[in-house]
């Protein structure tokens, strides 16, 4: 028995050959690749569909589409890249990063990793079946507000539910693990006040995920409860209310707005240092800055609510409440900022992205800041300066910083540089496009142009067609990306063990590309002086 | 294995087919599930959803039972280490977590229905204006008048506490009681008293789902409180259903850990299986008194 038991026990060997390595595997490592791989598949197809939704807004009028497949398009659009490409991406990069970032062999419940993310597949296909299915894709925006997603609703709405479902008992058996890995697996000296930014930022990320989808399962659960077994949650006449629906969803979303940042913080939190060549500035004051990120975001959900009929004192209470965040933010953007001072920077991609992300992820917080105030979100609210405010944070902010982190620690993944050259013109075009892209919808939207419609008035035109031009360009900068990672990976040059010379971490201590399995036996942190941080 | 090393051996499980056959029995049986509903709604007779959902909980059934033997199987033959099983434990604690929030989704929607919704409805409170959708109603709780009472027909009467529920009551926490006497004397290597305890308390498991079977009956068939009577009936259904099915898996996990105490496992010192059964069910229990309280009760 023993003997047979320690025959499965892989620890010495490499990666199984052909198909059967990604299926069956439990190599934190290999998982990392295919929740990427998946993730950029995602964004891919949600690209896709917000081409669609750009060459509709092109001109005024409708020209390509009708304006039910419009809103299919605006959901799945919306649902697919917060839950196919963002956090996906996120948990990818948990997987690679987390473990050699604290010197454990593997994730904490090697099998339980695998589960997760066989399970998004399987998710996605179904919702994006939903597609094809009789009455159409889900129609109802990606916030899905009752009754447009219950009495309302296609009958594929059924699907989604259950793909919701699913793939969020895969993000809360990927959070248990990162928290389990993450409190049971340091190296012994990988003490939690050492422990890398992105380790802490994943750590209360992981939190936030626990505590949340079981609520998102239940406002889902509400749902198909009215729709089929005739219950009255969302229904006034039986004694519900809609408005219930959009607590219990923000009581989940306004968390998971910051499950798709808070992990961008910790990686800009490590590719600053390196290329400023400099210790982050203020390395505790992240710590607690991200905890109280975290804390706030339970106590501010009711400000996606200020127009539905909230009292006055709620009013009141979400609008400074939301205006706290605004604190710890500020103090994360400060010492960004400060790590930067004085240092010797140079501007590879991961640092262009990087900086990048600090102030367009500035922008986008301010934008938050203008829709904190309640009276003012009056004339706001539903309009394209929403769609502006989350498109700055998400995709400068959240998509940039995972585009960072490619680059950044691709050498290490791949054991392959990638050419700086065509990084730098894939971040120029990123750049340039994003703002074409959303600044425009700024000005949309204080002029009053709702979001989630497939037609406008005259007097948008200029700024749509704009919207759209900086839309084409972006969305055609990521195929360059995927070019890149590609060509990477097949001719790229041998990259160094530590490519970045101001890079900090035990991830940099071992061979590029990493070693199938490292630190088997824990590393010993104390002779790794970079690790140790100290306050100025 | 560790000849060399003189740290533990943090056991990294080979490759394995079970999850990616977990998550497509998760894929089948959800899919056949909501297909099913979907025929259901729409009033179609004939289809094969259902074997679908079949062929998927069969599938998970299998894999469950394969993953939790293959995890046994590791322990006895002396692969996990103490950190290992520290890695169970949170995982089970925050699993738990997990669960907690779930039920309090719903029960945040019974309070924010029974404190903010209802009274508005009826005409009070700082929204009383949304009382001219439904004009003469009045709120009171449990609601035995609903705003529109031809769209779903309020019910006759409701469950009181002092009756099934209360003996309900005294069914778990008693269980709760048994239950950690067992745990002592597995833990003083007592195995009679364990197997006598832990089946004591399987069957108060089973006592409680009988009476919870009784009052639904009763609901149905002569209060005509049921899922479609309203807010208060769907809140009732879905807190005490979901608490239900959670009873349901406790008792399941109670009795695997029951099989497996027979069949000789279980050390004093190790028996996580034991213990993360004991915390779901004590956690079931809790739930269960702030339903008596809040749902039956007050
Ligand atoms: C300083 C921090 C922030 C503040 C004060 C803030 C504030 C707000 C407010 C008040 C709204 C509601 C606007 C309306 O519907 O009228 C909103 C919407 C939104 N925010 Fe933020 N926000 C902040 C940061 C973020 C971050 C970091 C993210 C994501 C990474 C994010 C994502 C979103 C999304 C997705 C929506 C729109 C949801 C929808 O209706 O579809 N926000 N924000
Ligand atoms: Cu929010």
């Amino acid at each position: 028995m023993t003997t047979a038991t320690h025959d499965h026990d892989h620890a010495h060997h490499g990666p199984a050959k052909g198909i059967t390595r990604w299926l069956y595997t439990t190599n934190h490592k290999d998982i990392g690749t295919m929740y990427l791989w998946f993730s950029f598949a995602m964004f891919l197809l949600g690209g896709t569909f917000a081409m669609v939704i750009r060459a509709e807004l092109f001109q005024p009028g409708l020209q390509l589409v009708q304006p039910e497949f419009f809103n299919q398009m605006t959901t799945m659009h919306g649902l697919i890249m917060v839950f196919g490409a963002v956090m996906p991406a996120f948990v990818g990069l948990a997987n690679w990063m987390i473990p050699m970032m604290i010197g454990a062999p593997d994730m904490a419940l090697p099998r339980m990793n695998n589960l997760s993310f066989w399970i998004l597949p399987f998710a996605f296909a179904m919702l994006a079946s939903t597609l094809f299915m009789e009455g159409g894709a889900p129609n109802f925006g990606w916030t899905f507000y009752a009754p447009l997603s219950t009495t309302y609703a296609p009958p594929s709405v059924t699907f989604f539910i259950f793909a919701v479902h699913i793939m969020g008992a895969s993000s809360i058996m990927g959070a248990i693990n990162i928290v389990a890995t993450i409190l049971n697996m340091r190296a012994p000296g990988m003490t939690l006040m050492r422990m890398p930014l992105f380790v802490w930022t994943w750590l209360i990320t992981a939190y936030l995920l626990i505590a949340v989808m079981p609520v998102l399962a239940g406002v889902v659960t509400m749902m198909l409860m009215d729709i089929h077994f005739g219950t009255a949650f969302f229904n006034a006449a039986g004694g519900g209310s809609p408005v219930l629906f959009q607590h219990v969803f923000w009581f989940f979303g306004h968390p998971e707005v910051y499950i798709m940042i808070l992990p961008a913080f910790g990686i800009v939190s490590a590719i600053i240092p390196a290329f400023a060549r400099k210790q982050l500035f203020g390395y505790s004051s992240m710590v607690y800055a991200t905890a109280s990120i975290a804390f706030l975001s339970f106590i501010v959900w009711a400000h996606h609510m200020f127009t539905v009929g909230i009292p006055f004192l709620g009013e009141a209470f979400f609008m400074w409440a939301t205006m706290l965040i605004a604190v710890p933010t500020g103090v994360k953007v400060f010492n960004w900022v400060t790590t930067m001072f004085r240092g010797s920077m140079t501007f590879e991609t991961p640092m262009l992205f990087a900086v990048c992300f600090v102030v367009l992820f500035t922008i986008g917080g301010f934008s938050g800041l203008m829709l904190a105030v309640a009276p003012a979100d009056f004339q706001y609210h539903d309009t394209y300066f929403v769609v502006a405010h989350f498109h700055y944070v998400l995709v400068p902010g959240a998509v940039f910083s995972i585009m960072a982190a490619v680059y950044y620690w691709l050498p290490k993944w791949s054991g392959k540089m990638y050419n700086e050259t065509l990084g730098k013109v894939h971040f120029w075009l990123s750049f340039v496009g994003v703002n074409v892209l959303f600044f425009p919808q700024h000005f949309l939207g204080l002029a009053g142009m709702p979001r989630r419609i497939p037609d406008y008035a005259l007097q948008f035109a200029d700024f749509n067609m704009i919207s759209s031009i900086g839309g084409f360009l972006f969305g055609a900068s990521q195929l360059l990306f995927l070019y890149i990672v590609v060509h990477t990976i097949v001719a790229g040059k041998p990259a160094k063990a530590k490519p970045w010379d101001g890079a900090e971490g035990l991830e940099w201590s071992v061979p590029s590309p990493a070693p199938y399995h490292t630190f088997e036996t824990p590393p010993d942190i104390d002779k790794a002086p970079q690790l140790d941080r100290k306050e100025p | 294995m560790s000849s060399s090393a003189n740290h533990e051996h943090y056991y990294v499980p080979a490759q394995s087919r079970l999850p990616v056959w977990m998550a497509f029995a998760m894929f089948l049986t959800v899919f056949g599930l909501g297909s099913m509903f979907n025929d259901m709604s729409a009033g179609r007779e004939s289809s094969n959803a259902q074997w679908f959902f079949i062929a998927g909980f069969g599938v998970l059934a299998v894999v469950l039972y394969n993953w939790f033997s293959q995890v046994i199987r590791e322990n006895h033959a002396g692969l996990n280490s103490q950190q290992l099983k520290q890695s169970y434990v949170w995982g089970m604690g925050w699993f738990i977590f997990s669960e907690v929030m779930f039920f309090a989704a719903f029960f945040g929607a019974l309070f924010y229905v029974r404190n903010l919704v209802g009274p508005w409805i009826g005409g009070e409170g700082a929204k009383g204006v949304t009382n001219y959708l439904y004009p003469g109603f009045e709120f009171s709780w449990p609601l035995m008048n609903n705003p529109d009472n031809e769209l779903f027909r309020a019910p006759e009467a409701i469950i009181h506490a002092f009756g099934l529920p209360l003996l309900n009551t005294i069914i778990l926490v008693v269980s709760s009681v048994t239950l950690t006497i067992a745990h002592h004397a597995l833990r003083a290597e007592n195995r009679k008293q364990l197997n006598i305890w832990l089946g004591i308390t399987i069957v108060l498991g089973l006592a409680f789902l009988f009476f919870q079977a009784e009052e639904y009956i009763e609901a149905y068939s002569h209060l005509g409180l049921t899922l479609e009577s309203g807010i208060y009936g769907s809140t009732f259904f879905m807190l005490t259903g979901f608490h239900g099915a959670h009873v349901t898996i406790g008792t399941f996990m109670l009795i695997v850990q029951f099989l497996r105490s027979l069949r000789g496992h279980f050390k004093p010192d190790d028996h996580f299986g034991f213990e993360a059964s004991a915390w779901y069910w004590h956690f079931v229990d809790v739930v269960w008194l702030c339903l008596f309280v809040f749902v039956y009760w007050i």
